[in-house]
Protein backbone atom coordinates (compact mmCIF):
# COMPACT_ATOMS: atom_id res chain seq x y z
CA UNK A 1 0.00 0.00 0.00
CA UNK A 2 1.39 3.36 -1.03
CA UNK A 3 1.20 6.34 1.35
CA UNK A 4 -1.10 8.13 -1.16
CA UNK A 5 -3.57 5.26 -0.96
CA UNK A 6 -3.54 5.37 2.86
CA UNK A 7 -4.07 9.13 2.94
CA UNK A 8 -6.93 9.14 0.44
CA UNK A 9 -8.47 6.11 2.13
CA UNK A 10 -8.43 7.81 5.54
CA UNK A 11 -9.88 11.03 4.08
CA UNK A 12 -12.66 9.09 2.34
CA UNK A 13 -13.54 7.08 5.43
CA UNK A 14 -13.50 10.16 7.69
CA UNK A 15 -15.73 12.00 5.23
CA UNK A 16 -18.17 9.09 5.20
CA UNK A 17 -18.19 8.81 9.01
CA UNK A 18 -18.79 12.55 9.44
CA UNK A 19 -21.51 12.45 6.77
CA UNK A 20 -23.40 10.03 9.00
CA UNK A 21 -22.66 11.40 12.43
CA UNK A 22 -22.65 15.20 12.25
CA UNK A 23 -25.70 17.00 13.59
CA UNK A 24 -26.19 19.73 11.03
CA UNK A 25 -27.49 18.33 7.75
CA UNK A 26 -25.56 20.83 5.61
CA UNK A 27 -22.35 19.76 7.35
CA UNK A 28 -23.25 16.15 6.53
CA UNK A 29 -23.70 17.03 2.86
CA UNK A 30 -20.32 18.81 2.79
CA UNK A 31 -18.65 15.84 4.49
CA UNK A 32 -20.17 13.60 1.86
CA UNK A 33 -18.65 15.80 -0.85
CA UNK A 34 -15.26 15.18 0.82
CA UNK A 35 -15.92 11.43 0.71
CA UNK A 36 -16.85 11.66 -2.99
CA UNK A 37 -13.62 13.51 -3.79
CA UNK A 38 -11.68 10.85 -1.89
CA UNK A 39 -13.33 8.11 -3.94
CA UNK A 40 -12.46 10.03 -7.12
CA UNK A 41 -8.82 10.20 -5.98
CA UNK A 42 -8.87 6.43 -5.38
CA UNK A 43 -10.20 5.85 -8.92
CA UNK A 44 -7.43 8.04 -10.31
CA UNK A 45 -4.83 5.97 -8.47
CA UNK A 46 -6.23 2.92 -10.27
CA UNK A 47 -5.65 4.72 -13.62
CA UNK A 48 -9.39 4.94 -14.23
CA UNK A 49 -9.35 8.53 -15.43
CA UNK A 50 -12.84 8.66 -16.89
CA UNK A 51 -14.54 7.22 -13.82
CA UNK A 52 -12.51 9.47 -11.53
CA UNK A 53 -13.34 12.67 -13.40
CA UNK A 54 -16.97 11.65 -13.86
CA UNK A 55 -17.18 11.02 -10.11
CA UNK A 56 -16.06 14.60 -9.40
CA UNK A 57 -18.19 16.10 -12.20
CA UNK A 58 -21.38 14.27 -11.26
CA UNK A 59 -21.15 13.71 -7.50
CA UNK A 60 -19.19 16.70 -6.20
CA UNK A 61 -20.35 19.14 -8.87
CA UNK A 62 -24.00 18.14 -9.19
CA UNK A 63 -25.29 15.67 -6.59
CA UNK A 64 -23.78 17.50 -3.60
CA UNK A 65 -25.30 20.79 -4.82
CA UNK A 66 -28.64 19.04 -5.36
CA UNK A 67 -28.63 17.60 -1.83
CA UNK A 68 -27.67 20.93 -0.31
CA UNK A 69 -30.46 22.68 -2.19
CA UNK A 70 -32.95 20.01 -1.17
CA UNK A 71 -31.98 20.53 2.49
CA UNK A 72 -32.30 24.30 2.22
CA UNK A 73 -35.64 24.20 0.42
CA UNK A 74 -37.34 21.62 2.63
CA UNK A 75 -36.42 22.65 6.17
CA UNK A 76 -34.76 25.38 8.14
CA UNK A 77 -31.03 24.87 8.46
CA UNK A 78 -31.17 24.57 12.27
CA UNK A 79 -29.44 21.62 13.89
CA UNK A 80 -31.67 19.09 15.69
CA UNK A 81 -31.79 19.29 19.47
CA UNK A 82 -31.32 15.65 20.35
CA UNK A 83 -28.15 13.72 19.67
CA UNK A 84 -27.80 11.73 16.48
CA UNK A 85 -26.22 8.83 18.36
CA UNK A 86 -28.98 6.77 19.99
CA UNK A 87 -29.19 3.34 21.61
CA UNK A 88 -30.54 1.90 18.38
CA UNK A 89 -27.10 2.45 16.89
CA UNK A 90 -25.47 -0.38 18.84
CA UNK A 91 -27.90 -2.93 17.45
CA UNK A 92 -27.45 -1.45 13.99
CA UNK A 93 -23.66 -1.68 14.21
CA UNK A 94 -23.87 -5.29 15.40
CA UNK A 95 -26.22 -6.31 12.58
CA UNK A 96 -24.15 -4.58 9.90
CA UNK A 97 -20.92 -6.14 11.25
CA UNK A 98 -22.47 -9.61 11.06
CA UNK A 99 -23.75 -8.98 7.52
CA UNK A 100 -20.37 -7.61 6.46
CA UNK A 101 -18.44 -10.61 7.78
CA UNK A 102 -20.91 -13.02 6.18
CA UNK A 103 -20.71 -11.29 2.80
CA UNK A 104 -16.94 -10.96 2.99
CA UNK A 105 -16.55 -14.65 3.84
CA UNK A 106 -18.92 -15.62 1.00
CA UNK A 107 -17.12 -13.44 -1.53
CA UNK A 108 -13.65 -14.62 -0.54
CA UNK A 109 -14.64 -18.31 -0.72
CA UNK A 110 -16.69 -17.96 -3.89
CA UNK A 111 -15.64 -20.02 -6.90
CA UNK A 112 -16.94 -17.28 -9.25
CA UNK A 113 -13.86 -15.15 -8.58
CA UNK A 114 -10.68 -16.25 -10.36
CA UNK A 115 -7.83 -16.83 -7.91
CA UNK A 116 -5.08 -15.15 -9.94
CA UNK A 117 -5.66 -11.50 -10.89
CA UNK A 118 -6.17 -10.96 -14.64
CA UNK A 119 -4.02 -8.32 -16.43
CA UNK A 120 -5.33 -4.81 -15.89
CA UNK A 121 -7.55 -3.71 -18.78
CA UNK A 122 -6.68 -0.51 -20.64
CA UNK A 123 -9.57 1.84 -19.86
CA UNK A 124 -8.72 5.08 -21.60
CA UNK A 125 -11.45 7.62 -22.18
CA UNK A 126 -11.36 6.71 -25.88
CA UNK A 127 -12.11 3.05 -25.07
CA UNK A 128 -14.97 4.02 -22.79
CA UNK A 129 -16.40 6.25 -25.52
CA UNK A 130 -16.05 3.52 -28.16
CA UNK A 131 -17.81 1.02 -25.92
CA UNK A 132 -20.64 3.48 -25.20
CA UNK A 133 -21.18 4.12 -28.91
CA UNK A 134 -20.98 0.49 -30.10
CA UNK A 135 -21.57 -2.23 -27.49
CA UNK A 136 -23.69 -0.22 -25.04
CA UNK A 137 -25.43 2.13 -27.46
CA UNK A 138 -28.88 0.73 -26.62
CA UNK A 139 -28.75 1.51 -22.85
CA UNK A 140 -27.44 4.99 -23.71
CA UNK A 141 -30.37 5.59 -26.08
CA UNK A 142 -32.80 4.29 -23.47
CA UNK A 143 -31.51 6.84 -20.94
CA UNK A 144 -32.03 9.63 -23.47
CA UNK A 145 -35.52 8.27 -24.22
CA UNK A 146 -36.35 8.22 -20.51
CA UNK A 147 -35.34 11.87 -20.13
CA UNK A 148 -37.51 12.68 -23.17
CA UNK A 149 -40.43 10.79 -21.65
CA UNK A 150 -40.11 12.75 -18.40
CA UNK A 151 -40.11 16.03 -20.32
CA UNK A 152 -43.22 15.04 -22.32
CA UNK A 153 -44.98 14.01 -19.12
CA UNK A 154 -44.05 17.28 -17.39
CA UNK A 155 -45.14 19.60 -20.17
CA UNK A 156 -48.80 20.05 -19.31
CA UNK A 157 -48.19 20.86 -15.68
CA UNK A 158 -45.65 23.57 -16.42
CA UNK A 159 -47.98 25.12 -19.03
CA UNK A 160 -50.77 25.42 -16.49
CA UNK A 161 -48.41 27.00 -14.01
CA UNK A 162 -47.28 29.60 -16.56
CA UNK A 163 -50.79 30.53 -17.60
CA UNK A 164 -51.78 30.80 -13.98
CA UNK A 165 -48.97 33.20 -13.28
CA UNK A 166 -49.76 35.44 -16.22
CA UNK A 167 -53.48 35.91 -15.55
CA UNK B 1 18.39 30.25 -31.39
CA UNK B 2 14.66 30.99 -31.28
CA UNK B 3 13.98 27.33 -30.53
CA UNK B 4 16.21 27.60 -27.48
CA UNK B 5 14.42 30.76 -26.36
CA UNK B 6 11.09 28.99 -26.83
CA UNK B 7 12.16 26.04 -24.69
CA UNK B 8 14.12 28.08 -22.11
CA UNK B 9 11.77 27.26 -19.20
CA UNK B 10 11.66 23.54 -20.06
CA UNK B 11 15.46 23.43 -20.30
CA UNK B 12 15.81 25.32 -17.02
CA UNK B 13 13.48 22.85 -15.31
CA UNK B 14 15.47 19.85 -16.59
CA UNK B 15 18.74 21.52 -15.58
CA UNK B 16 17.47 22.25 -12.04
CA UNK B 17 16.04 18.78 -11.55
CA UNK B 18 19.24 17.24 -12.92
CA UNK B 19 21.09 18.12 -9.69
CA UNK B 20 18.93 15.74 -7.67
CA UNK B 21 19.10 11.94 -7.37
CA UNK B 22 16.72 10.01 -9.65
CA UNK B 23 14.23 9.14 -6.92
CA UNK B 24 13.59 12.80 -6.06
CA UNK B 25 13.19 14.06 -9.63
CA UNK B 26 9.39 13.60 -10.20
CA UNK B 27 8.58 15.23 -6.86
CA UNK B 28 11.00 18.12 -7.41
CA UNK B 29 9.79 18.75 -10.94
CA UNK B 30 6.13 18.87 -9.85
CA UNK B 31 7.03 21.18 -6.94
CA UNK B 32 8.78 23.57 -9.34
CA UNK B 33 5.75 23.50 -11.66
CA UNK B 34 3.44 24.27 -8.73
CA UNK B 35 5.71 27.16 -7.72
CA UNK B 36 5.57 28.43 -11.31
CA UNK B 37 1.76 28.45 -11.36
CA UNK B 38 1.53 29.92 -7.85
CA UNK B 39 3.89 32.77 -8.71
CA UNK B 40 3.03 33.63 -12.32
CA UNK B 41 -0.76 33.73 -12.24
CA UNK B 42 -1.18 35.79 -9.04
CA UNK B 43 1.34 38.21 -10.61
CA UNK B 44 -0.80 38.38 -13.75
CA UNK B 45 -3.77 38.93 -11.43
CA UNK B 46 -2.16 41.86 -9.65
CA UNK B 47 -1.25 43.54 -12.94
CA UNK B 48 -4.75 42.88 -14.29
CA UNK B 49 -6.38 44.68 -11.35
CA UNK B 50 -4.42 47.82 -12.32
CA UNK B 51 -5.31 47.39 -15.98
CA UNK B 52 -8.92 46.97 -15.00
CA UNK B 53 -9.04 50.05 -12.78
CA UNK B 54 -7.17 52.22 -15.26
CA UNK B 55 -9.08 50.86 -18.25
CA UNK B 56 -12.49 51.39 -16.68
CA UNK B 57 -11.35 54.81 -15.55
CA UNK B 58 -10.34 55.70 -19.09
CA UNK B 59 -13.67 54.46 -20.51
CA UNK B 60 -15.58 56.40 -17.83
CA UNK B 61 -13.58 59.55 -18.59
CA UNK B 62 -11.54 59.72 -15.37
CA UNK B 63 -7.94 58.94 -14.49
CA UNK B 64 -7.98 55.80 -12.39
CA UNK B 65 -5.01 55.04 -10.09
CA UNK B 66 -2.00 57.10 -11.22
CA UNK B 67 -0.04 57.94 -8.04
CA UNK B 68 1.67 54.86 -6.60
CA UNK B 69 4.90 53.74 -8.17
CA UNK B 70 7.86 52.05 -6.51
CA UNK B 71 7.60 52.56 -2.70
CA UNK B 72 10.11 54.95 -1.02
CA UNK B 73 11.18 56.46 -4.37
CA UNK B 74 9.76 59.17 -6.55
CA UNK B 75 9.18 56.87 -9.52
CA UNK B 76 5.47 56.75 -10.27
CA UNK B 77 5.18 54.17 -13.08
CA UNK B 78 1.83 55.76 -14.07
CA UNK B 79 0.15 54.11 -11.07
CA UNK B 80 1.22 50.56 -11.84
CA UNK B 81 2.54 50.10 -8.29
CA UNK B 82 -0.99 50.34 -6.92
CA UNK B 83 -1.32 46.58 -6.38
CA UNK B 84 1.39 46.60 -3.66
CA UNK B 85 -0.51 48.90 -1.24
CA UNK B 86 -3.72 47.12 -2.23
CA UNK B 87 -2.22 43.78 -1.22
CA UNK B 88 -0.75 45.16 2.01
CA UNK B 89 -4.13 46.69 2.86
CA UNK B 90 -5.88 43.35 2.32
CA UNK B 91 -3.35 41.51 4.49
CA UNK B 92 -3.46 43.96 7.38
CA UNK B 93 -7.21 44.45 7.59
CA UNK B 94 -9.09 42.98 10.52
CA UNK B 95 -10.62 39.59 9.83
CA UNK B 96 -14.25 39.89 10.91
CA UNK B 97 -16.36 36.76 11.34
CA UNK B 98 -20.08 37.27 12.09
CA UNK B 99 -21.11 35.93 15.51
CA UNK B 100 -23.88 33.77 14.08
CA UNK B 101 -21.65 32.41 11.32
CA UNK B 102 -20.72 28.77 11.03
CA UNK B 103 -17.05 29.29 11.95
CA UNK B 104 -15.47 26.24 10.31
CA UNK B 105 -17.37 26.40 7.01
CA UNK B 106 -16.90 30.17 6.91
CA UNK B 107 -13.15 29.66 7.27
CA UNK B 108 -12.94 26.84 4.73
CA UNK B 109 -14.98 28.42 1.93
CA UNK B 110 -12.26 30.68 0.44
CA UNK B 111 -9.75 27.81 0.62
CA UNK B 112 -12.15 25.41 -1.10
CA UNK B 113 -12.70 28.09 -3.74
CA UNK B 114 -9.01 28.49 -4.53
CA UNK B 115 -8.00 24.79 -4.63
CA UNK B 116 -10.08 23.66 -7.65
CA UNK B 117 -9.25 26.87 -9.49
CA UNK B 118 -5.52 26.25 -9.04
CA UNK B 119 -5.95 22.57 -9.98
CA UNK B 120 -7.39 23.53 -13.37
CA UNK B 121 -4.04 25.08 -14.30
CA UNK B 122 -2.48 21.62 -14.12
CA UNK B 123 -3.75 20.67 -17.58
CA UNK B 124 -3.45 24.01 -19.42
CA UNK B 125 -0.64 24.15 -22.01
CA UNK B 126 1.13 27.50 -21.42
CA UNK B 127 3.59 26.90 -24.24
CA UNK B 128 5.29 24.24 -26.31
CA UNK B 129 6.02 21.25 -23.99
CA UNK B 130 4.81 23.37 -21.07
CA UNK B 131 1.90 21.35 -19.67
CA UNK B 132 2.22 20.37 -16.02
CA UNK B 133 0.28 17.08 -16.25
CA UNK B 134 -0.48 15.77 -19.71
CA UNK B 135 -3.72 13.93 -18.93
CA UNK B 136 -5.34 11.81 -21.61
CA UNK B 137 -8.67 13.44 -20.65
CA UNK B 138 -7.40 16.92 -19.81
CA UNK B 139 -10.56 18.70 -20.95
CA UNK B 140 -12.72 16.46 -18.77
CA UNK B 141 -10.40 17.13 -15.81
CA UNK B 142 -10.77 20.88 -16.33
CA UNK B 143 -14.58 20.78 -16.33
CA UNK B 144 -14.79 18.25 -13.49
CA UNK B 145 -12.55 20.24 -11.16
CA UNK B 146 -14.05 23.56 -12.21
CA UNK B 147 -17.48 22.29 -11.20
CA UNK B 148 -16.36 22.03 -7.58
CA UNK B 149 -16.23 25.84 -7.31
CA UNK B 150 -20.01 25.92 -6.94
CA UNK B 151 -19.77 24.07 -3.66
CA UNK B 152 -17.42 26.71 -2.21
CA UNK B 153 -19.80 29.46 -3.30
CA UNK B 154 -22.58 27.72 -1.45
CA UNK B 155 -20.37 27.22 1.61
CA UNK B 156 -19.55 30.94 1.71
CA UNK B 157 -23.14 32.04 1.24
CA UNK B 158 -24.68 29.61 3.69
CA UNK B 159 -22.13 29.85 6.49
CA UNK B 160 -22.30 33.66 6.69
CA UNK B 161 -25.88 33.53 8.06
CA UNK B 162 -26.72 36.59 6.05
CA UNK B 163 -29.70 36.96 3.71
CA UNK B 164 -27.64 38.81 1.11
CA UNK B 165 -24.93 36.16 1.17
CA UNK B 166 -27.42 33.33 0.73
CA UNK B 167 -29.24 35.16 -2.08
CA UNK B 168 -25.94 35.80 -3.80
CA UNK B 169 -24.91 32.16 -3.45
CA UNK B 170 -28.25 30.96 -4.84
CA UNK B 171 -27.94 33.31 -7.79
CA UNK B 172 -24.34 32.29 -8.40
CA UNK B 173 -25.09 28.57 -8.33
CA UNK B 174 -28.15 28.91 -10.59
CA UNK B 175 -26.09 30.93 -13.04
CA UNK B 176 -23.06 28.63 -12.97
CA UNK B 177 -25.16 25.47 -13.42
CA UNK B 178 -27.07 27.03 -16.33
CA UNK B 179 -24.06 28.38 -18.18
CA UNK B 180 -21.93 25.30 -17.64
CA UNK B 181 -24.11 23.45 -20.17
CA UNK B 182 -23.48 25.75 -23.18
CA UNK B 183 -19.85 26.00 -22.03
CA UNK B 184 -19.32 22.24 -22.19
CA UNK B 185 -21.46 21.75 -25.32
CA UNK B 186 -19.49 24.38 -27.21
CA UNK B 187 -16.26 22.61 -26.22
CA UNK B 188 -17.71 19.26 -27.38
CA UNK B 189 -17.54 20.40 -31.02
CA UNK B 190 -13.76 20.71 -30.76
CA UNK B 191 -13.51 17.23 -29.20
CA UNK B 192 -15.63 15.82 -32.04
CA UNK B 193 -13.50 17.31 -34.79
CA UNK B 194 -10.11 16.63 -33.17
CA UNK B 195 -11.09 13.22 -31.79
CA UNK B 196 -9.25 13.68 -28.50
CA UNK B 197 -9.81 15.12 -25.04
CA UNK B 198 -6.12 15.85 -24.64
CA UNK B 199 -5.44 19.60 -24.81
CA UNK B 200 -2.04 19.11 -26.48
CA UNK B 201 -3.65 17.04 -29.25
CA UNK B 202 -6.20 19.80 -29.74
CA UNK B 203 -3.39 22.34 -30.16
CA UNK B 204 -1.45 20.03 -32.50
CA UNK B 205 -4.56 19.83 -34.68
CA UNK B 206 -4.59 23.63 -34.99
CA UNK B 207 -0.84 23.97 -35.49
CA UNK B 208 -0.87 23.63 -39.31
CA UNK B 209 -0.73 26.36 -41.92
CA UNK B 210 -2.31 26.80 -45.37
CA UNK B 211 -1.27 29.92 -47.32
CA UNK B 212 0.50 31.06 -44.16
CA UNK B 213 -2.66 31.16 -42.04
CA UNK B 214 -3.12 28.80 -39.09
CA UNK B 215 -5.91 26.19 -38.88
CA UNK B 216 -7.38 27.72 -35.75
CA UNK B 217 -10.85 26.40 -34.99
CA UNK B 218 -12.20 29.92 -34.73
CA UNK B 219 -11.63 30.30 -38.49
CA UNK B 220 -14.37 27.74 -39.26
CA UNK B 221 -18.16 28.34 -39.04
CA UNK B 222 -18.69 25.92 -36.14
CA UNK B 223 -15.54 27.18 -34.42
CA UNK B 224 -16.63 30.81 -34.63
CA UNK B 225 -20.04 30.03 -33.13
CA UNK B 226 -18.44 27.72 -30.57
CA UNK B 227 -15.95 30.41 -29.58
CA UNK B 228 -18.64 33.08 -29.19
CA UNK B 229 -20.81 30.72 -27.10
CA UNK B 230 -17.78 29.72 -25.03
CA UNK B 231 -16.83 33.36 -24.56
CA UNK B 232 -20.31 34.37 -23.34
CA UNK B 233 -20.55 31.33 -21.07
CA UNK B 234 -17.10 32.00 -19.64
CA UNK B 235 -18.16 35.57 -18.86
CA UNK B 236 -21.06 34.09 -16.90
CA UNK B 237 -18.94 31.40 -15.23
CA UNK B 238 -16.49 33.99 -13.93
CA UNK B 239 -19.36 36.25 -12.71
CA UNK B 240 -18.35 39.20 -14.87
CA UNK B 241 -20.61 41.96 -16.16
CA UNK B 242 -23.19 41.63 -17.78
CA UNK B 243 -23.62 38.44 -15.74
CA UNK B 244 -22.53 39.78 -12.34
CA UNK B 245 -25.88 39.27 -10.61
CA UNK B 246 -24.33 37.11 -7.86
CA UNK B 247 -22.43 40.12 -6.57
CA UNK B 248 -24.68 42.93 -7.77
CA UNK B 249 -23.52 45.81 -5.55
CA UNK B 250 -26.73 47.81 -5.85
CA UNK B 251 -28.96 44.93 -4.79
CA UNK B 252 -27.18 42.45 -2.53
CA UNK B 253 -24.01 44.30 -1.41
CA UNK B 254 -21.38 41.79 -2.55
CA UNK B 255 -23.29 38.54 -2.87
CA UNK B 256 -21.81 35.46 -1.31
CA UNK B 257 -18.73 37.21 0.07
CA UNK B 258 -20.57 40.04 1.81
CA UNK B 259 -19.41 38.82 5.23
CA UNK B 260 -15.76 38.33 4.30
CA UNK B 261 -13.04 40.82 5.03
CA UNK B 262 -9.29 41.08 5.00
CA UNK B 263 -7.33 38.18 3.60
CA UNK B 264 -10.32 35.89 3.12
CA UNK B 265 -11.90 38.50 0.87
CA UNK B 266 -8.60 38.74 -0.99
CA UNK B 267 -8.68 34.96 -1.50
CA UNK B 268 -12.15 35.16 -3.04
CA UNK B 269 -11.00 38.01 -5.25
CA UNK B 270 -7.92 36.04 -6.28
CA UNK B 271 -9.95 32.87 -6.85
CA UNK B 272 -12.39 34.70 -9.08
CA UNK B 273 -9.67 36.22 -11.25
CA UNK B 274 -7.65 33.00 -11.43
CA UNK B 275 -10.81 31.16 -12.46
CA UNK B 276 -11.32 33.76 -15.17
CA UNK B 277 -7.73 33.34 -16.44
CA UNK B 278 -8.07 29.55 -16.43
CA UNK B 279 -11.28 29.55 -18.42
CA UNK B 280 -9.87 32.09 -20.88
CA UNK B 281 -6.79 29.88 -21.20
CA UNK B 282 -9.04 26.93 -22.01
CA UNK B 283 -10.93 29.00 -24.60
CA UNK B 284 -7.63 30.01 -26.20
CA UNK B 285 -6.52 26.38 -26.26
CA UNK B 286 -9.75 25.13 -27.78
CA UNK B 287 -10.48 27.78 -30.38
CA UNK B 288 -7.61 30.26 -30.71
CA UNK B 289 -4.80 27.79 -31.31
CA UNK B 290 -3.32 27.79 -27.79
CA UNK B 291 0.31 28.81 -27.97
CA UNK B 292 0.52 28.71 -31.77
CA UNK B 293 0.99 31.76 -33.95
CA UNK B 294 -1.81 32.94 -36.28
CA UNK B 295 0.47 33.37 -39.30
CA UNK B 296 3.38 31.15 -40.30
CA UNK B 297 6.00 33.94 -40.57
CA UNK B 298 5.59 34.76 -36.85
CA UNK B 299 6.25 31.24 -35.56
CA UNK B 300 9.67 32.34 -34.25
CA UNK B 301 8.04 34.27 -31.39
CA UNK B 302 8.20 32.03 -28.27
CA UNK B 303 5.05 30.00 -27.64
CA UNK B 304 4.48 31.27 -24.07
CA UNK B 305 4.57 34.87 -25.38
CA UNK B 306 1.70 34.00 -27.73
CA UNK B 307 -0.27 32.35 -24.92
CA UNK B 308 0.02 35.26 -22.53
CA UNK B 309 -0.57 37.83 -25.30
CA UNK B 310 -3.84 36.12 -26.22
CA UNK B 311 -4.74 35.82 -22.54
CA UNK B 312 -4.23 39.52 -21.88
CA UNK B 313 -6.06 40.46 -25.10
CA UNK B 314 -9.17 38.55 -24.02
CA UNK B 315 -8.88 39.88 -20.46
CA UNK B 316 -8.91 43.35 -22.04
CA UNK B 317 -12.13 42.49 -23.91
CA UNK B 318 -13.62 41.32 -20.58
CA UNK B 319 -12.71 44.67 -18.98
CA UNK B 320 -14.11 46.54 -21.97
CA UNK B 321 -17.40 44.63 -21.69
CA UNK B 322 -17.52 45.30 -17.95
CA UNK B 323 -17.20 49.04 -18.50
CA UNK B 324 -19.72 49.10 -21.35
CA UNK B 325 -22.67 46.79 -20.73
CA UNK B 326 -25.38 47.03 -18.03
CA UNK B 327 -26.31 44.10 -15.79
CA UNK B 328 -28.91 41.58 -16.97
CA UNK B 329 -32.03 40.73 -15.02
CA UNK B 330 -32.34 37.23 -13.53
CA UNK B 331 -35.09 36.04 -15.92
CA UNK B 332 -33.24 37.49 -18.93
CA UNK B 333 -30.13 35.64 -17.79
CA UNK B 334 -31.95 32.31 -17.56
CA UNK B 335 -33.90 32.82 -20.81
CA UNK B 336 -30.69 33.62 -22.64
CA UNK B 337 -28.94 30.49 -21.38
CA UNK B 338 -31.74 27.98 -21.87
CA UNK B 339 -33.66 29.36 -24.85
CA UNK B 340 -30.88 30.79 -26.98
CA UNK B 341 -27.43 29.45 -26.09
CA UNK B 342 -28.39 25.84 -25.41
CA UNK B 343 -30.28 25.27 -28.72
CA UNK B 344 -27.59 27.10 -30.66
CA UNK B 345 -24.90 24.95 -29.02
CA UNK B 346 -26.81 21.78 -29.94
CA UNK B 347 -27.20 22.96 -33.57
CA UNK B 348 -23.50 23.75 -33.53
CA UNK B 349 -22.71 20.15 -32.56
CA UNK B 350 -24.75 19.01 -35.59
CA UNK B 351 -22.87 21.47 -37.79
CA UNK B 352 -19.51 20.20 -36.52
CA UNK B 353 -20.61 16.67 -37.49
CA UNK B 354 -21.59 17.83 -40.99
CA UNK B 355 -18.30 19.71 -41.29
CA UNK B 356 -16.39 16.58 -40.37
CA UNK B 357 -18.08 14.35 -42.96
CA UNK B 358 -18.39 16.71 -45.96
CA UNK B 359 -15.57 17.02 -48.49
CA UNK B 360 -13.18 19.88 -47.78
CA UNK B 361 -14.26 22.46 -50.35
CA UNK B 362 -16.44 25.60 -50.54
CA UNK B 363 -19.72 23.63 -50.31
CA UNK B 364 -19.24 22.71 -46.68
CA UNK B 365 -18.54 26.33 -45.82
CA UNK B 366 -21.83 27.28 -47.50
CA UNK B 367 -23.92 24.52 -45.89
CA UNK B 368 -22.49 24.99 -42.38
CA UNK B 369 -22.75 28.78 -42.46
CA UNK B 370 -26.31 28.60 -43.79
CA UNK B 371 -27.45 26.24 -41.00
CA UNK B 372 -25.84 28.38 -38.30
CA UNK B 373 -27.18 31.63 -39.71
CA UNK B 374 -30.68 30.16 -40.05
CA UNK B 375 -30.63 28.85 -36.49
CA UNK B 376 -29.34 32.18 -35.19
CA UNK B 377 -32.14 34.10 -36.91
CA UNK B 378 -34.86 31.65 -35.81
CA UNK B 379 -33.75 31.49 -32.16
CA UNK B 380 -33.13 35.23 -32.01
CA UNK B 381 -36.57 36.03 -33.41
CA UNK B 382 -38.16 33.43 -31.13
CA UNK B 383 -36.55 34.94 -28.05
CA UNK B 384 -37.47 38.51 -28.97
CA UNK B 385 -41.05 37.51 -29.79
CA UNK B 386 -43.57 38.79 -27.20
CA UNK B 387 -40.85 40.86 -25.53
CA UNK B 388 -42.64 44.16 -26.26
CA UNK B 389 -39.49 46.24 -26.26
CA UNK B 390 -40.12 49.95 -26.43
CA UNK B 391 -40.07 53.11 -24.41
CA UNK B 392 -39.99 52.44 -20.70
CA UNK B 393 -43.16 53.44 -18.88
CA UNK B 394 -42.74 54.57 -15.28
CA UNK B 395 -45.79 53.61 -13.28
CA UNK B 396 -45.05 55.32 -9.99
CA UNK B 397 -42.33 57.85 -10.69
CA UNK B 398 -44.12 60.29 -12.98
Amino acid sequence: MSPFFIITGIVTLLGAVFAMSLRNLVHCALAMAVAFSGIAALYLQLDAQFVGFAEILVYVGAIAILIVFAILLTRSGEAPEKSVLTSGWLAGIAVSAVVFTMLGWAVLNSSAIPKETPPAPVATVKNVGDALMTKFVLPLEIIAAMIGAVIIALKEESKNENSGRKS
Amino acid sequence: MFDKLDQIFVTALHWLVGFLPDAWRPLASSLICIAFILSVFPAVFSVTTIFERKGIGRIQNRYGPNRVGIPFTKIRLAGFGQFIPDGVKMLTKEDIVPRAADKIVHFLAPVVMLIPVLLTYAVLPFGKNMTVTDYDAGLLFFFAVGGAVELSVFMAGWSSRNKYSLLGAMRAIAQMVSYEIPLILSAVTVVMVVGSLNLNDIIAHQNQYTFGIAHWHVFTPWGLVGFILFFIASLAESNRTPFDLPEAESEIIAGYFTEYSGFKFALFFLGEYLGMFAIIGLGITLFLGGWTSPVSFLTWIPSYVWFFTKLMAIVFVFIWIRATLPRLRMDQLMNFAWKFMLPLALINILVAGIWHYMAADWQRWLVCSAIIFGAYVVFGRGLMHNQKLGKRIYRYAE
